[in-house]
């Protein structure tokens, strides 16, 4: 397979969370802002290159046996690492997303990888491959995370979690309304609570089915 | 302590902050094994012992070795490691031990190293610290408590979503929301119902 295609097709085409549903604990749970869901994706971008990196160097020496604990370990070490930075360089960050950065270990979309594509393969080849579905996951919890933020608050602020300098908004509906309005005050809350995660990702994965459905016609 | 303690705990860990519906762990399972009713009760089962054995572990090797030496950073390592051997060393001693039990729960024990719920409410016990507020086996037992709560919370969701999707799967869904879809739309509705409990403590 062609190194650029390696890259890409983790984007859309094979994308790791609408496509084959991997990850759904944290594309449920960080992504009550586009944020947050940023600040999880760039995570996942990191441990999961790394440990394909890792991984695809110690392929030849680890025993079949003991393979999936040791690739857990690798993995586990890089969420540890990762966990520190985010602590000490983002502090707000990692407040909000809370428990959910340790459990990046168990997230199936990196042993997933690690297992079907980083023990078989080049080092070169695994880094690129890890470094596109972590992309295309990035991808889905943003859409994810823009879709509810929009609804429930009516802007996409930033600057808040993750250290981009003065807080401020990348959209706002505030901007096309004008006069004393503010569309803060008409925000679907329940969008941002659990219950409007599992609703939301519904709706997007039923969206995703009729795009295709459509396409397939055409 | 008194009892109400328990009884608290017991409650928020099973309904109020549902392991599924509230605090998203154990998403995968959650789709993947709900398709049964069979199949759920014995994925709850399995869930259930390893939570509460994984637990007990996690929660010892933190206040008696990562504590006193000051390692506590390397409490994500240890502990995915005590849950990855532990349902090694379960899955060994039910297929020894008790045939039927194995037949019923041996398919779903590999998948629970990977399941976020074990990680997560270990992890979540570590972080809530009772230890500070009781003593060490006061802490234990709350712990231990919340683990069961969490448990029995996935086993009744688990339960009641095999259920409504049985169900479901004899409807005329739309040919887009078939699957997936249309199970998630359901668990959202059910976790807006588990949200009027919010008040209930």
């Amino acid at each position: 397979m062609k190194r650029k295609q390696l890259l890409t097709r983790g984007f859309f085409k094979e994308n790791p969370i609408f496509v084959f549903l991997l990850g759904m604990c944290p594309a449920l749970a960080v992504t009550s802002t586009f944020e947050t869901s940023l600040g999880m994706g760039v995570l996942v971008i990191f441990v999961l290159t790394c440990s394909n990196i890792v991984i695809s160097l110690v392929k030849g020496f680890i025993p079949e046996q003991i393979k999936i604990p040791s690739f857990i370990v690798i993995i586990a070490t890089f969420v540890t690492l990762v966990a520190m930075f985010t602590e000490a360089y983002a502090f707000e960050l990692y407040e909000s997303l809370g428990v959910f950065i340790p459990l990046i270990v168990v997230n199936c979309l990196i042993l997933g990888r690690a297992e079907a594509f980083a023990s078989k393969n080049s080092v070169a080849d695994s880094a690129i491959d890890g470094f596109g579905m972590g992309v295309g996951f990035t991808i889905g919890l943003s859409i994810i995370g823009i879709v509810r933020e929009l609804l429930a608050t009516g802007q996409i602020a930033y600057g808040v979690y993750l250290p981009l300098g003065e807080p401020g908004f990348l959209f706002n509906l505030n901007w096309f309304i004008g006069g004393d309005f503010n569309i803060a005050d008409y925000g679907i809350s329940v969008f941002a609570l659990p219950a409007g995660a599992f609703i939301t990702l519904g709706f997007l994965l039923a969206m995703k089915n009729i795009l295709e459905s459509k396409r397939g016609e055409a | 302590m008194s009892v109400a303690v328990f009884f608290t705990a017991l409650a928020s860990a099973m309904l109020i902050n549902n392991v599924i519906l509230m605090r998203f762990l154990g998403i995968c399972p959650f789709l993947g094994v709900s398709k049964k009713i069979e199949s759920s009760i014995g994925m709850s089962f399995a869930v259930a012992f390893v939570m509460l054995v994984a637990t007990l572990f996690t929660y010892i090797i933190y206040y008696t070795l990562l504590e006193p030496f000051d390692i506590e950073y390397l409490r994500i390592i240890a502990f995915i490691l005590v849950i990855a051997s532990l349902v090694q060393f379960v899955e060994m001693f039910i297929k020894k031990f008790s045939k039927g039990l194995y037949k019923s729960l041996g398919i779903y024990l590999p998948l629970i190293t990977t399941n976020c719920a074990i990680l997560g409410v270990a992890e979540g016990n570590i972080i809530i610290d009772f230890n500070s507020s009781y003593n060490f086996f006061g802490g234990l037992a709350l712990s231990l408590t919340n683990a069961l709560g969490a448990a029995l919370g996935f086993g009744l969701i688990m339960f009641a979503f095999s259920a409504i999707r049985v169900r479901l799967d004899a409807q005329n869904v739309p040919k887009e929301y078939k699957g997936v879809p249309i199970s998630l739309v359901v668990a959202g509705i059910m976790s807006l119902a588990f949200f009027g409990l919010q008040g209930l403590i």
